[in-house]
């Protein structure tokens, strides 16, 4: 299987604009229910109160939608990448036992294994829900390549990869990650998104971030926590 | 605990606040027993950095005793005295191992933020807005250390808090401005600014084998501090037509070899485009006023370095760049690198080179905080640096 292809490739790291199309496609996205899988729930997103006054919105189209066919060419990829300070074997090893990720990727409660191939994931969704799926390794190179897919009759079918390769001499090692979603199509999805305007790429890079912290300084950094004249 | 919050512009409180946890296994939390006032601060108080929110915990100079450890800090213990870098750095990404400390990769949970703002985020702050990582500040009765293997540095014995307090910033920002301008024998060095900042940059040209120093300012105590305990030469900008002009006749007409500009964006100035940069300043139609960076661009010798340790923002208006390019100079500035100073200045105040304690003007205890932010930002009562004492 070769890498899925991201429509809105952004790894050169020069836009953070959203546009209409991917808009539209990131509507149809968050029509799945699947809002989360990119950290709504996180707290200090912007996007907070309106995430709540769309909520009761997601809920419904979690109802409507699920079980619906996924049409495809409505998805949405992105692909991200960011450079550790840490040999690749390192990286890869981590990155192979899948069930590291929920500490970098915000949006996941957890990913358990079936056997060394399949995997059952859990990801956080609005009002406290949860969306669950099973996948699998598709392809698996050491220290090159590990990439994913859900198995058949995903609610959200999604796939994944990452990808390793040596930075220049000194500088680490790059690591690139795609994720696609390919949601069923939804009308509900397009004012959800429009409530939100939230961006895709911008979870992954967060969670690539944390992955990079967790690598490096073995732990990411927070103030989440800690006291200040707030009530919060 | 008792810490100073920032409420808004000009409005800074003492308030009960809930005390610090261990939040990572690299923390660790120190009682503080002494903490200053920044220059800093003062772009704080005054408004000028965004990204602050009502109950902020202020402060980043600070120092005491550890009271607690993250499973990870394994080179302290408790009831360890020590001073604490204002940067927060891990230790072992790419900036820090190349002691690049304040450009930390990992150290700012709001990065995101700061990548809006500036293309890429440095290493957090304590108590310096959420844009630098939105970090509970040291003007308070304690507070959290991320990262507390690689930043707190102990405090040998038979040296006093006022001694070894400003290792935290000052001291290192002022040293730093001019190490990194790589002062060469027979050099005149210009110091824009007779804070704390200016006063340290002062001393440590001397330290660092410089031939002549002249400070610029107009408080006649900071002068006064500049010349009579910093030996520097000094020009009261306010008595002198043009600063430019006056250092070129000092130094026979080449200029200084080194300009350092220790005021950063709240500069005051008498010109026309200084009035006018108070005014847009004001109206918030400008981020910045650097009137002290213009002649200090101006000023320098051909050749020469304009080392900026002084704060910006934002966005600069009228930057004689030409100049800088026709002259070719040199730029150097930023977020101090403070855990590269702090271990060989403090040996340097421990064989009695330096005693950074005379900087100090008041030494009050934490609830006259608010009081003395005012007295700092107006320079009244002879202020030049202020010690809380939680
Ligand atoms: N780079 C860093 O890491 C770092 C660390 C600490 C402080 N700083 C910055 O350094 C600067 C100075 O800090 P401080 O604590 O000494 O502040 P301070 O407010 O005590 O001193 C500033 C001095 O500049 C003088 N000044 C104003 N306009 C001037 C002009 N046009 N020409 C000459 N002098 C002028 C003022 O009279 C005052 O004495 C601030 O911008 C502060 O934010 C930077
Ligand atoms: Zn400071
Ligand atoms: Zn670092």
């Amino acid at each position: 299987m070769s890498l899925p292809r991201p429509r809105n490739d952004r790894a050169a790291g020069s836009g953070s604009g959203i546009d209409l199309v991917q808009a539209e496609r990131w509507g149809a996205f968050l029509a799945g229910g699947s809002l989360t899988l990119f950290g709504l729930t996180r707290r200090s997103l912007p996007g907070l109160g309106l995430a709540a006054a769309g909520g009761g919105l997601i809920a419904r189209a979690l109802l409507r939608t699920s079980g619906t066919a996924p049409a495809s060419g409505t998805g949405v990829a992105v692909a991200r990448s960011v450079t550790v300070n840490r040999p690749i074997a390192e990286l890869y090893a981590y990155w192979r036992d899948l069930r590291n990720l929920p500490r970098i990727m915000d949006h996941l409660e957890s990913v358990t294994l079936d056997d060394d191939r399949r995997s059952h994931w859990v990801a956080k969704a609005p009002l406290g829900t949860k969306v669950e799926w099973d996948a699998e390794i598709a392809e698996d190179r050491t220290n090159e390549l590990i990439s994913w897919r859900s198995i058949a009759g995903a609610e959200i079918p999604n796939r994944g990869s990452v990808r390793f390769d040596a930075a220049p001499v000194g500088r680490g090692s790059e690591v690139t990650v795609t994720l696609a979603y390919d949601p069923p199509a939804g009308a509900v999805g397009t004012a959800v998104a429009k409530l939100l305007g939230e961006e895709p790429d911008q979870q992954v890079r967060e969670d690539l971030r944390r992955f990079k912290a967790v690598m490096e300084a073995g732990e990411a950094p927070t103030v989440d926590g800690q006291p200040s004249g707030r009530e919060d | 605990m008792k810490a100073v919050c920032w409420r808004g512009p000009n409005n800074v409180q003492v308030e009960t606040v809930p005390d610090p946890q261990i939040l990572n296994p690299r923390d660790a939390v120190v009682k503080i027993t002494s903490t200053a006032i920044c220059g800093s601060d003062l772009h704080l108080y005054d408004g000028y950095i965004p990204a602050l929110r009502g109950g902020d915990i202020l402060g980043h100079e600070f120092m005491g005793e550890i009271v607690e450890t993250g499973a990870e800090v394994k080179n302290l213990a408790v009831g360890d005295r020590v001073v604490v870098p204002f940067t927060i750095a891990c230790g072992r990404c790419f900036f820090c191992e190349r002691q690049l400390w304040s450009l930390c990769d990992n150290s700012n949970p709001h990065a995101a933020a700061a990548e809006k703002l500036y293309g890429f985020s440095g290493s957090g702050l304590f108590g310096y807005s959420q844009i630098y990582g939105g970090y509970a500040g040291g003007q308070a009765e304690y507070a959290r250390v991320p990262f507390a293997d690689v930043g707190p540095t102990k405090v040998p014995h038979g040296l006093t808090d006022e001694q070894v307090l400003f290792l935290t910033d000052v001291f290192p920002t002022g040293y730093m401005a001019v190490e990194s301008a790589g002062i060469q024998p027979g050099d005149t060095v210009a110091v824009w600014g007779c804070g704390a900042v200016g006063l340290f940059a002062i001393v440590s040209a001397y330290l660092l084998g410089a031939e002549r120093v002249i400070a610029i300012d107009r408080v006649p105590e900071r002068l006064a501090m500049a010349r009579d305990r910093a030996k520097a030469e000094t020009i009261d900008y306010e008595e002198t037509d043009d600063v430019v002009e006056a250092l070129k006749q000092m130094t026979g007409g080449r200029g200084p070899d080194v300009c350092v500009d220790a005021v950063g964006l709240e500069a005051h100035g008498t010109s026309f485009t200084a009035k006018l940069d108070r005014v847009k300043h004001a109206a918030r139609l400008t981020t910045d006023r650097p009137y002290a960076l213009r002649e200090a661009i101006q000023a320098c010798r051909k050749g020469g370095v304009v080392s900026i340790p002084g704060v910006y923002g934002g966005f600069l208006d009228k930057i004689p760049f030409g100049a800088a390019f026709a002259k070719g100079l040199t730029f150097k500035m930023g977020q101090t690198h403070v855990h590269r100073y702090i271990g060989p200045l403090m040996e340097r105040v421990q064989a009695a080179e330096v005693d950074p304690s005379f900087v100090i003007t008041h030494s009050v205890p934490l609830d006259k905080a608010p009081e003395m932010y005012r007295t700092f930002r107006e320079k009244e009562d002879g202020c030049i640096k202020v010690v809380l004492k939680p």
